[in-house]
């Protein structure tokens, strides 16, 4: 995990033309630990801190009316302006890309991004939705039927 | 935790791991708050109906802010401008609100008891906004919130409630709350507004302000409710002024974090001296922009449960 994390923050400097605009945004619940793990590995390749923050998705879920209960909500904190910034959406599983779309349209209620990316530790496959992940730590083909657990310190595939 | 009320009627119905998750949740609205656009898609395409049979303008005005932000739709019903002038009674109100499809009823009613008899005949989600002096779940609830941010904590807290107990639903709500949380109570006013039964509740009552406010971390000042009185229960204003009122004098000799609470609409000079209302230990105003919180949580815990299918 440690190895897919430090390729992954190789590859968003390598592709990133201003690092200065890099800000990290971690889904709320699987992607806020890997957001700040992430983060301090662009700071130690670049020497500079890299804004980090969380966003939790719940009320922009595209399912709520559909569910028997409401899921639980938690924090969002994103304490810089977005606008302008190269925002990267930081998960543990991209699955069917709603919980992606959610985030997109969520984070537009706090400005204007220049731009949008997305970096999963895990790539299940299932897209529901027409969104791809820019940076993959691992591809993981799974069937509909099966769970994918991500521990934020190493990972557990049932 | 598991939300599964579709309905929020009364602070005694709920177990104490619920009132934590209604506070929890409305933490989350409280950061919606902070943003350049304050609002989100929750509740799109859900129609809530304040129904006011008694007039109230900031819990009417708090609930529908809260439903705009979580983007329902509201439709304000006051008794004057209803068919209820006309002779209809409460449930063939409700049936007609049912019909026309709203999702959501918040109501304010002068009988203790309507919002229960509403969520007991109808499968919208019913929230109490206030029925008479039984309870209003919300303002308890926003009171709680203020506590925990000011405090970081309930449990163990010293919380006294002075003025108006006995015709006030604010006050049973706030000491169920309190109870179940771990808080002490105490309860302070004029013997003929603090009636030594509520001792039943688990609180203290105490007639003299002094002793009372003396190791409080929280005063919560409640307005005479002289539309609920049916008969003269003090002398005079001055009098109550005079020996209940919150004075400099007697803030002075509280816990230099003592904090001030009173739920509205406050009435300077009376219950509070006017320089405390603005003082910085006031957390009044705090108080309002936290319900409209703590609102959007209740709002949104309960019009997102479904209705349970019969059992099978």
């Amino acid at each position: 995990m440690d190895r897919a994390l430090t390729r992954m923050a190789h590859e968003i400097v390598e592709r990133s033309e201003d690092i200065g605009k890099i800000a990290l945004v971690g889904i709320q619940g699987g992607g806020v630990r890997l957001a700040q793990r992430l983060a301090a590995k662009l700071q130690e390749i670049t020497g500079k801190a890299v804004p980090c923050g969380m966003l939790d998705i719940t009320m922009h879920r595209d399912d709520l009316s559909l569910r028997k209960k409401p899921p639980v909500a938690r924090q969002t904190n994103i304490q810089f302006d977005v606008t302008g910034k190269h925002i990267i959406f930081v998960d543990d599983v991209l699955y069917t890309g709603r919980s992606t779309r959610a985030a997109m349209s969520e984070i537009t209620d706090f400005g204007r991004p220049a731009r949008i990316q997305l970096a999963v530790l895990v790539d299940r496959g299932h897209r529901e939705l027409p969104i791809r992940a820019d940076f993959v730590g691992k591809n993981i083909p799974t069937s509909k039927e099966q769970k994918v657990r991500v521990l934020a310190e190493e990972v557990i595939v049932e | 935790m598991n939300w599964t009320r579709k309905d929020l009627i009364a602070i005694q119905d709920l177990q104490p791991e619920e009132i934590v998750h209604i506070l929890d949740t409305a933490l989350t609205f409280e950061e919606v708050g902070q943003r350049d656009v304050k609002k989100v898609p929750a509740l799109r395409g859900k129609t809530m109906v304040n129904l006011f049979i008694e007039p109230s303008t900031r819990t009417r005005t708090s609930f529908e802010l809260a439903a705009h932000r979580l983007s329902a739709d509201v439709v304000n019903i006051m008794a004057t401008a209803s068919s209820i002038t006309k002779g209809e009674t409460l449930k063939d109100t409700a049936l007609n609100l049912q019909a026309l499809h709203a999702d959501i009823i918040v109501i304010r009613h002068s009988s203790a008891g309507a919002a229960k008899f509403l969520a007991d005949r109808l499968d919208v989600s019913v929230i109490n906004a206030g029925d008479g002096a039984h309870e209003h779940p919300t303002q308890a609830l926003l009171d709680a919130f203020t506590i925990r941010q000011k405090k970081g904590r309930i449990a163990g807290l010293n919380v006294t409630i002075l003025g108006d107990i006995l015709y006030s639903r604010v006050a049973r709500s706030n000491i169920h709350l309190l109870t179940k949380l771990g808080a002490r109570v105490t309860l302070a006013g004029p013997s003929t507004l603090v009636p030594r039964v509520f001792e039943q509740l688990g609180c203290r009552v105490c007639y003299n302000v002094e002793e009372a406010i003396a190791d409080a971390d929280v005063i919560n000042l409640l307005r005479i409710q002289h539309e609920r009185q049916r008969q003269t229960m003090f002398p005079s204003i001055g009098e109550y002024a005079t020996i209940f009122g919150l004075t400099k004098e007697r803030f002075a000799r509280t816990k230099p974090d003592a904090l001030i609470m009173h739920p509205g609409p406050i009435n300077r000079g009376v219950e509070i001296d006017s320089d405390l209302a603005d003082c910085k230990r006031s957390v009044i105003l705090q108080q309002v922009s936290h319900g409209l919180a703590v609102r959007m949580a209740v709002l949104y815990l309960c019009a997102s449960v479904q209705p349970v299918e019969e059992a099978a």
